[in-house]
């Protein structure tokens, strides 16, 4: 019976989740001590600013698109919209460089790097995509500036940035989810394998981390 | 693992030393709650831009000679859309590098012909004009060659276009029907039911701008009113948004590499696919920096690390 149990895919994937992410290791009570400066709260910031990008992004949509242009709270909720997107890429510029520097991909964390980068540019799109679906002058002139870029690679064909239910729908559905899987995936990444510790400059008294 | 094997700019060191307290829900409701109020500060204090739409007919009011010109580039074919290529017709080359014409290569998906699109479809649409029934039909039944050589002589003349109360007027001899069909395109755009004609061909609902966008931005007012807000491409545009207002500033590399050469001189026939090129092989390389050596070992040279674990090397 317990065989039959153990092999089942639950039991497995059950035990391989909790094999590699520990609910000690998801929400640690304890931290490195070399966990000690500024450039760590980047991070966080970027997922709290995704948080509130969301969150206005929600409360905009509550009333359609047009919204925004005909009252003076939806005005409001847009300018939290567009600050948050200022805010979430500040801090995530901040935070890629300075895992940059701290040559965070080590010790096998090269994908965390990856998934991170990854979610730069779906982030990149994200906005793209908002900026042209205001509805506004400003989406006018960006999506018709925009497009040439786009048509030159042959993308253009497939993602039309003059079509505004075409990039609304990638502003709100897809790339959000897009967005928030892969922010999760880093998240998750970096709890598995931990904060990257500081390079050592006498190696010799050290164990190595080896990358897989 | 031996010391041997070890490699600084791949491998990590076994932190062997402290643990401190750590509450990561609180650091989290802390930067959430920060954010937020950050969030409402400066959307309070600097709110965000919103510049009316320009519509077809604001166009057509406000610059009608403009508005005349481009519905007669669209109708000869000489319009940037018209000569465009892929996606949308087959009457440009496009961009390429060297030989790789990736437009041309994924070919016309999103089809337009400008002279039917823009100004012989929308005109059909128009009721109870017997003249203007008349010119269209003596359009459609013309052969092309007859048609050129009314488009010829109209656009000869075109130069001394002008709008008088209301009325396109140029000066030209045996231009059949064409002075009818622009001179009654500017005033069904002064109406505003061009707007309405370009948006509703695939029907009552619709959310697909491409044809009045390109219509628009075929003509010179779109750019006028962009220069004006300072967000031309040559002013870094595709970054920038109306008013004070910070844009996109992360598109910073992306819109400098227009302004510089070659992209700017050389290039410029080709700047976007060369821009594209570029920023994939950049992002490209971005996204590999764990295995590119040299570029993985900038970190551990230039020691910016030690000022960022200051705390652990100085214990």
């Amino acid at each position: 019976m317990s065989t039959e149990i153990d092999r089942q895919w639950t039991t497995r994937l059950r035990k391989r989740l909790t094999g590699k992410l520990p609910p000690e290791k998801l929400l640690p009570d304890t931290q490195p001590a070399y966990v000690a400066s500024w450039i760590y709260v980047f991070g966080v910031t970027t997922l709290a600013a995704m948080g509130v990008v969301i969150g206005t992004g929600c409360i905009l949509s509550l009333r359609g698109p047009q919204w925004w242009h005909e009252s003076g709270v939806g005005h409001f909720v847009n300018s939290l919209h567009l600050w948050s997107v200022e805010i979430f890429f500040f801090a995530m510029i901040v935070h890629l460089w300075g895992k940059y520097f701290m040559a965070a991909w080590r010790g096998g964390r090269a994908l965390t790097w990856m998934t991170g980068v990854v979610t730069f540019v779906v982030s990149i799109v994200t906005g793209l995509t908002g900026y042209v679906s205001q509805t506004n002058f400003d989406s006018q002139w960006i999506s018709t500036q925009a497009k040439d870029g786009i048509n030159a690679t042959g993308g253009g064909a497939f993602f039309n940035v003059l079509n505004l239910g075409q990039m609304l729908m990638w502003h709100i559905v897809l790339l959000p989810i897009g967005a928030v899987l892969l922010t999760a995936l880093h998240v998750l990444m970096v709890r598995v394998k931990g904060v990257v510790p500081p390079f050592e400059d006498t190696p010799k008294t050290v164990k190595a981390e080896v990358a897989q | 693992m031996s010391k041997k094997g070890f490699r600084p700019d791949v491998d990590a060191p076994e932190y062997k030393g402290k643990y401190t307290p750590y509450d990561i829900i609180k650091e989290g409701t802390i930067a959430l709650v920060v954010v937020a109020l950050l969030t409402v500060l400066l959307a309070f204090v600097f709110g965000s831009p919103d510049e009316r739409a320009i519509t077809i007919k604001t166009w057509s009011d406000n610059a009608p000679v403009d508005f005349a010109t481009t519905a007669l580039s669209e109708l000869n074919g000489t319009s940037a859309t018209a000569t465009y290529g892929a996606p949308y017709n087959h009457n440009g080359d496009g961009q390429a590098i060297g030989p790789l014409n990736l437009a041309k290569l994924v070919g016309v998906h999103i089809p337009i012909d400008t002279a039917h699109d823009f100004v012989v479809g929308p005109l059909r649409t128009q009721p109870n004009n017997p003249k203007l029934t008349t010119a269209l039909a003596t359009w459609t039944t013309a052969s092309t060659s007859t048609q050129t050589a009314w488009l010829d002589n109209y656009t000869k003349a075109s130069s001394k276009m002008k709008v008088v109360n209301g009325n396109v007027i140029v000066p030209a001899t045996n231009a059949g029907p064409v002075p009818i069909m622009i001179n009654d395109l500017t005033q069904m755009a002064q109406s505003g039911a061009l707007d309405a004609a370009l948006v509703a061909g695939h029907g009552f609902y619709t959310t697909n701008y491409t044809k009045p966008l390109l219509f628009i931005s075929d003509g010179t007012y779109l750019a006028a009113v962009a220069q004006k807000q300072h967000i031309l491409g040559e002013q870094w545009g595709m970054m920038n948004e109306t008013g004070m207002y910070p844009g996109q500033p992360w598109l910073w590399l992306y819109t400098m590499l227009y302004q510089i050469p070659p992209y700017s001189t050389t290039w410029a026939d080709n700047a976007d696919i060369y821009v594209w090129a570029t920023m994939m092989i950049l992002t490209a390389g971005l996204l590999l920096v764990p295995f590119i050596p040299g570029i993985r070992t900038i970190p551990r040279k230039v020691k910016v690390y030690r000022l960022i674990w200051r705390e652990h090397y100085e214990a």
